[in-house]
């Protein structure tokens, strides 16, 4: 029901505290670049970090550690049926 | 793209097809909630290749297909008056009512326009002051959030030519009513990512716990769909119920708590109207008296009315998971996605469009 | 038909489209060349074998990334000639343009319509203008109708396409649907897309020359996109036919904004690519050869003709699982959800 991509913060306007501020995020994936709200996103965005954009909001900071795990666990998984790995 | 690519290659995604296969045949049943995934399901092909016995159901996922038919006469109605510009995501810009589809409204001088945020709703009313734009707002816990700040931003600007008409609505109240339905027989749920996303996983331990029901919430790359049912096939195999959350990459287990603080600042829960379910309890949102000025329901005084049904469509059966499509007396003979009668037809992420389109009989 | 008013849908090149011809348009016109719903009619006046075509260009912008209307107006004819085989010869420009049209863009419009002319070797030979009340159109529409000769050897067409045959594509998918729909206020992407938009006489007339007979089917997957237009095809050639999903030529930019618009680029607009259905013992060749051309160094071999119903596409997906590729209903909506 929710479409929804990840994308890296290249520039920000505005900050956390100020709420008088537009909270705004240019975000970018293979050429395609895109200004996202920060209204609603879960933890402030560094420069760099990924976002999960939803309908023109952020709403997820990927951890990229977390991302590393994902992708790790997935990979055991799959090896798992090569017999070279352990049980994810 | 970064974090999408990676969980889509085929070096990783056909030792997971190959893990999948290796589960002994036995009937099971998973429901996936979500309507995205049902989509992404159809569009990879992984119906194809699903071990034998394994049986994903359909659920009441898709905002679009959920919509009350009254609902959409509403939205109509708004397009068709004096002076307002309604603004929709494409989604909607097909599904029937009983007085047909936005798109045909557009087609007899309607102003219909297409964005891909809430935002973009309120920049067209900067750029047409002389016009009530009217925000037809559907979706889940995942659109709400984005919807509710863009109300307090119009708020902040004070526009006054800009309003929302929600038919916003949470899923855990469709979920509860499904699960208490003893003849679904389900054996296991495929949970929404980006809905837990905001609600965290969390969010299903109660029917985990008082259905004895294995819980995992998945994201929607092939890779990370085909983790999500290997970890489901797993807990019902080892007969352990419990949430899992196979998308730690974007889910956490308590979720957006900020953005479900704006939705509580500006939306209340009201009861809805679910098509096949009926009115259920507090599973809708209004704006809140403090937001009236945005909320098009009263601004325009619109009442929604209760239409039956198209006759003889089973799209509410369908989507409580009861029947698949091709149960439909008018599945691919009378409804097709040229001349949709229901909901799940029309809707990109419809169960019944997705099985017309990708040739599931 | 079962609508009772035009909508944007019939004019989406999708079933809409299909059903607005088939049910009303060949109710009244039976020719048999219009029946054959080709991309141009071929036909032999005074022993020389001729093709004909005309098209209509309506777009909004009119100014995008990567091109114009005017440079679609010309492209757009010189290729649906070309998809016969023709070597375009001559080309008609009629304009219809609204009231309180800036007399600049009509220029700028005009110079590109001149230089893509000269560039392509095809000449404007003659033409028309009309200009109608403010609101009563959308700035410019275009028509252009074209001719050109259909060397004797050459013989193209859906018809033509056979069992076995290898399909190929000569570029990228969905580059020109993408950036049109993006230049939309409230869909607005900024980024790295252009329109495709390019003749594509000189690569046919390239393969045709090189490889005679081996080109049995060409097609340009214009609206409704290489999907629908395949669909088309194996309905008209009463076959099936597979594609590999991984071999589908795409740029990493059009993958990034259909994702981001919840669009499937199967389904967009091309307007300088196109589909080649040839025998099955030269397809590497040709890719080869394709590769090596200015307008195909992208070209890739995506499925082939296969026994089957009539009109059934399917797709092999990454992940090993099979779908089937229905055509288009109406104009592609971004979706959320």
């Amino acid at each position: 029901m929710c479409l929804a991509v990840p994308m890296q913060v290249i520039e920000i306007n505005g900050s956390e505290d100020d709420f008088l501020s537009q909270p705004t995020a240019l975000v970018e994936s293979d050429g395609i670049k895109k200004e996202v709200r920060l209204d609603i996103v879960d933890r402030w965005p560094n420069l760099g970090d990924y976002v999960i954009i939803h309908a023109g909001f952020a709403i997820h900071t990927l951890d990229p550690q977390e991302a590393k795990t994902n992708l790790r666990l997935l990979q055991e998984m799959a090896a798992v049926t090569h017999g070279d790995g352990e049980t994810a | 793209m970064k974090y999408l690519s990676e969980f889509r290659d085929s070096a990783l995604t056909k030792p997971l097809v190959a893990e999948l296969q290796r589960f002994p045949a036995r009937p099971i049943r998973i429901m996936e909630i979500c309507g995205t995934h049902t989509m992404a399901i159809f569009h990879h092909g992984l119906r194809s290749i699903l071990p034998e016995g394994l049986q994903l159901i359909s659920g009441p996922g898709c905002p679009v297909c959920v919509t009350a038919a009254g609902h959409i006469d509403a939205f109509v109605d708004i397009a068709q008056q004096d002076k307002v510009r309604v603004a929709i995501f494409g989604d909607l810009m097909r599904v029937p009512g009983s007085n047909g589809s936005l798109s045909q409204a557009a087609a007899h001088g309607a102003q219909v326009e297409m964005v891909y945020s809430p935002m973009d709703a309120l920049e067209l009313a900067e750029k047409h002051p002389g016009e009530l734009i009217v925000f037809l707002s559907v979706g889940f816990e995942t659109t709400t959030p984005g919807v509710a700040a863009t109300i307090l931003e119009a708020n902040r600007r004070e526009t006054s030519n800009f309003a929302v008409y929600s038919t916003h609505k949470v899923i855990p109240p469709p979920l509860e009513l499904l699960l208490a339905d003893p003849d679904l027989e389900l054996n296991g749920l495929l949970c929404p990512g980006h809905v837990s996303t905001i609600i965290g996983a969390q969010a299903y331990q109660t029917v985990a716990d008082k259905y004895q029901l294995p819980c995992v919430v998945a994201g929607f790359e092939p890779a990370d769909i085909l983790r999500a049912l290997i970890m489901l096939l797993r807990q019902i195999h080892e007969e352990r119920y419990e949430v899992e959350n196979g998308y730690n990459r974007a889910v956490t287990w308590q979720g957006n708590q900020r953005a479900c603080a704006l939705v509580d600042k500006v939306f209340i829960p009201e009861d809805s109207p679910w098509r096949g379910m009926g009115i259920l309890p507090g599973s809708g949102l209004a704006i809140r008296e403090t937001y009236s000025q945005f909320d098009a329901s009263k601004r325009l005084d619109i009442t929604m009315q209760d239409i039956a049904e198209p006759k003889g469509c089973l799209c509410g059966e369908i989507l409580c998971g009861k029947f698949a499509p091709p149960d439909c007396p008018l599945f691919a003979k009378a409804c097709t996605p040229a001349n949709p009668i229901g909901p799940c037809m029309v809707s990109s992420e419809g169960t019944c469009a997705a099985y017309f389109r990708y040739g599931e009989k | 038909m079962s609508e009772q008013y035009i909508l944007l849908d019939h004019g989406s090149g999708g079933l809409a489209s299909q059903q607005l011809i088939s049910e009303l348009f060949l109710k009244y016109l039976t020719s048999p060349l219009l029946a054959s719903l080709e991309d141009s009619a071929v036909f032999t006046v005074s022993g020389n074998c001729l093709a004909m075509s005309t098209d209509s260009y309506v777009v909004d912008p009119l100014f995008f990334p990567g091109g114009d209307i005017g440079m679609l107006a010309v492209h757009g004819t010189i290729n649906d000639l070309a998809m016969r085989g023709a070597r375009p010869l001559y080309l008609s420009l009629a304009f219809i343009l609204e009231e309180g049209l800036a007399i600049n863009d009509l220029e700028r419009v005009l110079q590109s319509i001149a230089k893509c002319s000269n560039e392509a070797g095809v000449p404007i030979v003659t033409g028309d203008t009309k200009v109608v009340p403010r609101g009563k159109a959308d700035k410019i529409f275009i028509n252009t109708s074209g001719i050109g000769l259909v060397p004797d050897e050459r013989s193209i067409s859906v018809s033509q396409a056979r069992k076995g045959d290898k399909i190929l594509l000569s570029g990228s998918m969905g580059d020109h649907g993408i950036t049109i729909m993006t230049r939309r206020a409230g869909l607005s992407l900024e980024g790295e897309l252009r329109s495709d938009t390019m003749a594509l006489h000189g690569l046919v007339d390239h393969l045709c020359t090189t490889f005679p007979g081996a080109i049995h089917t060409l097609r340009d997957p214009t609206r409704g996109g290489v999907a629908s237009t395949l669909c088309e095809i194996a309905e008209q050639a009463k076959a099936a036919i597979t594609l590999d999903e991984e071999s589908l030529p795409i740029s990493a930019s059009v993958r990034a904004g259909c994702e981001i618009l919840g669009l499937d680029p199967l389904y967009l607009a091309n307007e300088g690519k196109m589909l080649v259905i040839c025998s099955p013992n030269q397809a590497n060749d040709i890719v080869n050869a394709m590769q090596h051309h200015p307008q195909g160094h992208e070209a890739a071999i995506i499925g082939e003709i296969i026994d089957g119903p009539a009109g059934r596409v399917t797709l092999h997906t990454g992940l090993g699982g099979e779908r089937l590729v229905t055509p288009l209903h109406g104009q592609p909506l971004p979706r959320i959800c």
